[in-house]
């Protein structure tokens, strides 16, 4: 399999699938995350009821324990050399008949840790912070059962050791993240929203099974040592299908183009569903499977350049639209998909981009969960507004959050220090580096990575300037209730300010303990490679395009007064504003050919099916009628039908002898 | 004249069967010195320490078993080898969730059995029987003797055992069927029945014994096999004695054309000793099957194909197609038993070590929701109200359209009723599945593809029936399906006698329940009996098995593998 080695970048060496090393019986610990959660989300849901008064914290407990298991995971995983990080755990055989064995196990490595880490501790916080957020809900209990399933679900998809459990994993995060964006269904538009999520994911999940279709008669096996082990065998073409429908796959749970349109109908949901979803679940899903799936999009360059394509037209998209919301949450989720895209964008680089993603990806989870849960803090205290337009000036109200956002936005603005800035910043030095010594790769995807630092500065400065700065535009009432910001509780706040130092300071920890060093067990050695321009001059670029940003929403938003009313706007704004008409275009492309097939298809079920169908029933029941009319009830015709039986195997048996 | 010689007897493996056995007579001895009172106390108390026993002797003998293949007692006429001990197990435990059925009682101390199983029905005897309250408790017993008999048949490697362990088990289970306390004449009649063509078959059976013996010279399994390798001119005997042998086994499992029985006697007999019957008389009566057909026939695979294969295709196909059109439970959960006797017969056919696996395997699997969905068809009683006007427990609602809306009214008990059936359809995580799947893929590794394909098909088609009463019990208001329902038995239902065919509406009503026009009820609404809880003891162990078998069947698939050889 070393041959791949000049099917990428000659210099790069591909995530070698390296030796699962043996004795570490502590990684067994393993089984404890996933089994935590779903167990007190088993508990939660089974005892119903009577367990509304502690559910809540059972849910936290669970969740806490998961991450100090993680913790302790850890801690045994840095003693170990490097070269042995990678375990996979066997749970057991479920089915084993011939050449279908279908076997559980986790895997646990630096990537499943990280994850693990991070889904564990941001969910954490999540789960605390819910607590005060949810508690005026009835439905609480269930909320947090179902909060405790979402990280249950990603936990076992970041540790599955094959493709089914991933995809296992894969399902249940679906499901999960079904059941919190339609919790509050009462409300039709968001069950529409919920059931619109459920739908897209659909479409990426048949990428999924597709690609386990095509690994399992290529390879047939769907355990990642024994895929990965044996990618040299497979052909370049089949390499690329599989490579694609991974991506679709992505596409679906990431939110990337073309199947974004969920993620900003997603915020259906109660606040801490979006910071989880955004920040630490389902989302990233898509950039771990790529990720995961290095090796076989090592052999499949083709697939590779897809992928980064992808990216690099989410990243912008996001960030156009972003500039256009005024829905402070479905400003933050079309930030949350322009930021995925940056990942999805790294992941397409190759092995020299894996470590960066998974490190943005890291920072990122920190960084925008902190600012979902600010502006579930604001929506707190706001009454439930959400239209940044009758914001304004807010920062004096509520100095906690404005500071814990501050730092959010900061780092995903990628100012230095802060989070931000070391990994968007090595994301854009990689774009800049030529791949098969193709500069113009180089020049297209920095350039777009550049641009969407800037337009990102932009957006994410509107947001916190139309929210925090500026003039008060609410009013002391709002239909009648009287609308007073203020403080969020404790249970609120602290969630969010550890989040803050996060923000912070995790970029520059992360650094600084080699993260990129500790991930390559997991995604492979790359050797550095220059970019097409030198490192300050990328830096100082990025800054500039930063800065730039910052200055115009500066001007626009936080110094001269804005406007209630949402004005006409520019072309480019007013399509922005539809999500740049993503819904239209599927309506067109999809759903309107799709339910004039359905039409014809129900007809031609009708018309032939339905008629076959009928047919062999009443066939079958007239068989039936046939036999019930032999079971006549009188004993005498039983023993004749034996006899008559006998009598005929008999004359088979001697004429087939004879 | 060759002297008797005693035969070596190891008394350690027969211990599983002599447990049974043996409490099964002091159970007679307990009927006559015991006093009434505590019988039944007394008499439960044995038979479930029999059964646990021996499932405790089953397992002390296992790892010996395992590693020496297991040992010939009795000079052959009894093996202990993996597969028997497996079978044995199986036996033993459905029985003991059985015998927790038969002994539950609903309110007011009532049991499934007459209190006067000899009385005519309807007459003062009885009613007197029955107003002082007079409980058959030799059940019990009954129930030990006929599980000694299925322990002792799939463990026999001689004909003439063979023959006397079908009669040990049989000749209970006639008794057992005509003591139904409710709807008496059709228990009679099935009974009667029963008897009758068991009679008949035992018959053609003892024949085909004597067919094998004039042509082999011996009654070991061993020594007919190795004179089929022999020709000596002589095979229409064996080939008619072989068939003829094999018409008593298939009578046993209920497979097509010997089958008619099942549906008139499962449908008659008390639902508890349904319960039992259908499982464990199948698991048993699999087990010498296997024997048979791996042990002694092997040498006239070529001639005796034809017969499996036919018997296998008419079995599926005909179990299925006639449970599509019944309207009464135990009669639609009886042809579901026949087809499944055919899924485990493609099994069979396959002839390999993975073959022998999935049928120990899917008979388990198949016993254990047969059980529980006996189990709980004995609780989902009618209800009328009494001369007072209080709300009075009848006899079982068996009638489908009575079942409708039970998921509503009774939801436990309409989802775990939906256990059984999506494990007797072979829906994926219950271990009617794995079970179907194993004897599929052992059938096609055996070469029996079209086989399979025919299995796959009727499973297909049976799901249909299967899913219909969960449609009926989830989706349907009993008020849509309100039909001219018959008046409720009384208990003391006069009958006119008759065959039970399966009518259109296949009640007994129809046939032999008109009552006695009382104050019988306009009406009867079904609900879910309660009973002591004995009942939902067996059914939740039932449902745990088929989720566990289902979810996670290598530890269970592994241990059968491990033993599944057959001594000759």
């Amino acid at each position: 399999m070393h041959t791949l080695i000049s099917l990428t970048a000659p210099a790069v060496v591909p995530a070698v699938e390296p030796v699962v090393a043996a004795d570490w019986p502590g990684a067994d610990a393993a089984v404890l995350l996933v089994a935590l959660p779903l167990l007190s989300a088993a508990v939660l849901l089974l005892l119903g009821r009577r367990s509304d008064r502690w559910g809540h914290w059972l849910g936290v407990l669970a969740s806490a324990g998961s991450f100090v298991v993680g913790v302790v995971l850890l801690l045994g995983m840095l003693g170990l050399p490097a070269e042995q990080r990678v375990h996979d755990v066997h749970l057991g055989t479920w089915l084993d008949a011939g050449a279908l064995s279908i076997d559980a196990g986790l895997r646990v490595d630096p990537l499943s840790l990280t994850f693990v880490l991070l889904v564990t501790f941001v969910g954490t916080l999540i789960h605390v912070y819910s607590v005060a957020y949810m508690e005026h809900d009835a439905a609480r209990r269930r909320f947090f059962a179902y909060l405790n399933l979402f990280v249950a679900a990603m936990l076992l998809l970041v540790l599955a050791d094959s493709y089914v459990l991933l995809f296992v994993g894969w399902e249940g995060v679906g499901l999960a993240s079904y059941l919190l964006i339609g919790f509050w269904n009462h409300h039709t538009p968001y069950a529409v929203a919920a059931k619109k999520a459920f739908v897209a994911n659909r479409v990426g999940d048949v990428g999924l099974l597709v690609a386990m279709g095509l690994m399992f008669a290529t390879f047939g096996s769907l355990d990642f040592s024994t895929v990965h082990a044996n990618v040299a065998q497979a052909s370049e073409s089949t390499l690329t299908l599989i490579g694609i429908a991974l991506l679709v796959a992505a596409c679906g749970k990431s939110a990337q183009f073309p199947l974004q349109s969920w993620l900003g109908d997603a915020m259906a949901g109660p606040t801490p569903v979006s910071a989880l979803i955004h920040a630490a679940t389902m989302v990233t899903a898509g950039v771990y499977l790529i990720v995961r799936s290095g090796v076989i999009y090592a052999g499949a360059p083709t697939a590779q350049l897809v992928v980064a394509i992808i990216g690099a037209i989410t990243l912008l998209f996001g960030a156009v639209v972003g500039c256009a919301k005024d829905d402070i949450k479905k400003a933050l989720a079309a930030s949350t998909m322009s930021q995925i895209g940056y990942m999805v964008l790294a992941a397409g680089l190759g092995p020299i981009g894996y470590a960066f993603a998974i490190f943005h990806l890291v920072t990122h989870g920190f960084f925008k969960a902190g600012m979902f849960l600010g502006a579930g803090s604001v929506m707190h205290g706001m009454d439930d507004q959400v239209d940044m337009r009758r914001f304004g000036g807010l920062g004096r109200y509520m100095k906690i959050t404005y500071f814990t956002f501050m730092a959010g936005w900061l780092a995903i603005l990628g100012i230095p220090p802060f989070a931000g800035f070391f990994s968007k910043d090595k994301i854009i030095e990689a774009a800049f580096v030529p791949v098969d010594g193709q500069p113009w790769r180089a020049w297209v995807f920095g350039t777009i990575a550049l641009l969407g630092a800037g337009i990102t500065a932009f957006y994410m400065s509107r947001l916190f300037f139309m929210t925090f700065e500026g003039k008060k535009r609410w009013s002391e009432t709002r239909d009648g209730h009287e609308q007073h910001p203020h403080e969020s509780p404790a249970l609120m706040w602290v969630p969010m300010a550890v989040l803050a130092v996060g923000s912070v300071a995790l970029g520059w920890v992360l650094q600084a303990v080699g993260f990129v060093t500790w991930l390559e067990p997991s995604v492979g050695h790359a050797e550095h490679e220059e970019p097409v321009l030198g490192v300050p001059v990328l830096i100082g670029l990025t800054l500039i395009a930063v800065a730039l940003g910052l200055a115009l929403a500066w001007r626009r938003y936080a110094v001269s007064t804005v406007p209630v009313a949402p004005p006409v706007g520019t072309v480019l704004t007013r399509a922005a504003r539809v999500d740049l008409y993503q819904d239209a275009v599927n309506d067109a492309v999809l759903v309107e050919p799709g339910q004039y097939l359905t039409r014809s298809l129900v007809y031609g079920d009708k018309a032939v099916v339905d008629g076959a169908v009928t047919g062999l029933a009443r066939l079958t029941v007239g068989t039936g009628d046939l036999v019930r009319r032999a079971q006549n009830g009188f004993a005498r015709s039983y023993a004749a039908v034996m006899v008559v039986g006998v009598v005929v195997l008999a004359v088979v048996v001697l004429a087939v002898r004879g | 004249m060759s002297g008797f010689t005693v035969p070596e007897i190891a008394w350690g493996p027969m211990v599983p069967v002599m447990v049974v056995l043996l409490t099964a007579v002091v159970g007679v001895l307990v009927e006559a010195f015991v006093p009434a009172a505590h019988r039944r106390t007394v008499q439960l108390t044995l038979t479930l320490a029999a059964l646990a026993g021996s499932l405790v002797a089953v397992a002390a003998l296992w790892s010996d078993t395992e590693r020496t293949g297991g040992t010939d007692v009795l000079g052959g006429s009894l093996v202990v080898d993996g597969p028997t001990l497996v079978l044995q197990a199986t036996i033993a435990l459905l029985a003991l969730l059985s015998t927790l059925v038969v002994a539950d009682r609903v309110t007011g101390g009532e049991d499934a059995f007459a209190p006067a199983a000899a009385a005519v029905p309807g007459s003062d005897y009885e009613e007197l029987a029955r107003s002082r309250g007079l409980r058959q408790t030799e059940v019990f017993p009954l129930l030990l003797f006929a599980t000694g008999g299925m322990m002792v048949f799939p463990a026999t490697t001689d004909l003439l055992t063979l023959f006397v362990a079908l009669e040990v088990l049989s000749l209970p289970l006639y008794l057992l069927s005509g003591m139904a306390r409710r709807r008496r004449l059709l228990s009679q009649e099935a009974s009667m029945k029963y008897f009758l063509l068991g009679a008949f078959v035992s018959a053609i059976m003892l024949f085909g014994i004597g067919l094998l013996y004039g042509y082999s010279g011996s009654l070991r399994f061993s020594d007919i096999a190795a004179a089929t390798a022999t020709p000596n001119g002589m095979e229409g005997l064996l080939v008619v004695g072989a068939l003829m042998l094999l018409a008593g086994l298939f009578f046993k499992v209920g497979a097509v054309p010997f089958h008619m029985w099942t549906p008139d006697v499962y449908q008659g007999a008390p639902t508890p000793v349904t319960g039992f019957m259908a499982a464990c008389t199948k698991v048993a009566a699999f087990g010498a099957l296997l024997r048979v057909v791996y042990g002694m026939l092997p040498g006239m695979a070529w001639d005796l194909d034809v017969v499996l294969w036919v018997v296998a295709i008419l079995t599926m196909v005909v179990g299925t197609v006639a449970a599509l059109v019944q309207t009464d439970v135990k009669r639609l959960l009886a042809y579901s038993s026949i087809a499944h006797a055919g899924f485990v017969l493609t099994g069979v056919i396959a002839l390999n070590d993975a073959g022998l696996t999935a049928v120990l395997f899917y008979l388990l699997a198949y016993s254990a929701a047969t059980v529980g969905a006996f189990g709980l068809v004995s609780l989902v009683r009618e209800q009328g109200t009494g001369e007072d006007g209080s709300p009075t427990l009848l006899g079982e609602a068996t009638r489908l359209p009575q079942w409708a809306g039970l998921g509503r009214s009774h939801p436990v008990v309409a989802v775990t009723f939906t256990l059984f059936l999506l494990s007797f359809a072979g829906i994926p995580l219950t271990a009617g599945f794995v079970g179907k799947f194993a004897v599929f893929s052992a059938a096609v590794d055996g070469g029996a593809w079209q086989l399979a394909l025919v299995g796959v098909l009727a499973s297909a088609a049976a799901a249909f029936f299967y899913v219909r009463i969960v449609v009926l019990m989830f989706f349907t208001s009993p008020h849509d399906t309100a039909d001219e329902a018959p008046t409720s038995t009384t208990v003391t239902a006069v009958a006119v006698d008759g065959p039970a065919p399966d009518g259109e509406d296949g009640t007994v009503a129809a046939t032999s329940g008109v009552a006695v026009a009382t104050a019988a009820p306009e009406r009867a609404t079904t609900t879910v009996a309660a009973g002591e809880g004995l009942t939902v003891v067996a059914v939740a162990v039932c449902a745990a098995l088929t989720v566990l078998l289902g979810v996670a069947p290598s530890p269970v698939l592994d241990a059968i593998a491990s033993v599944a050889a057959l001594l000759p």
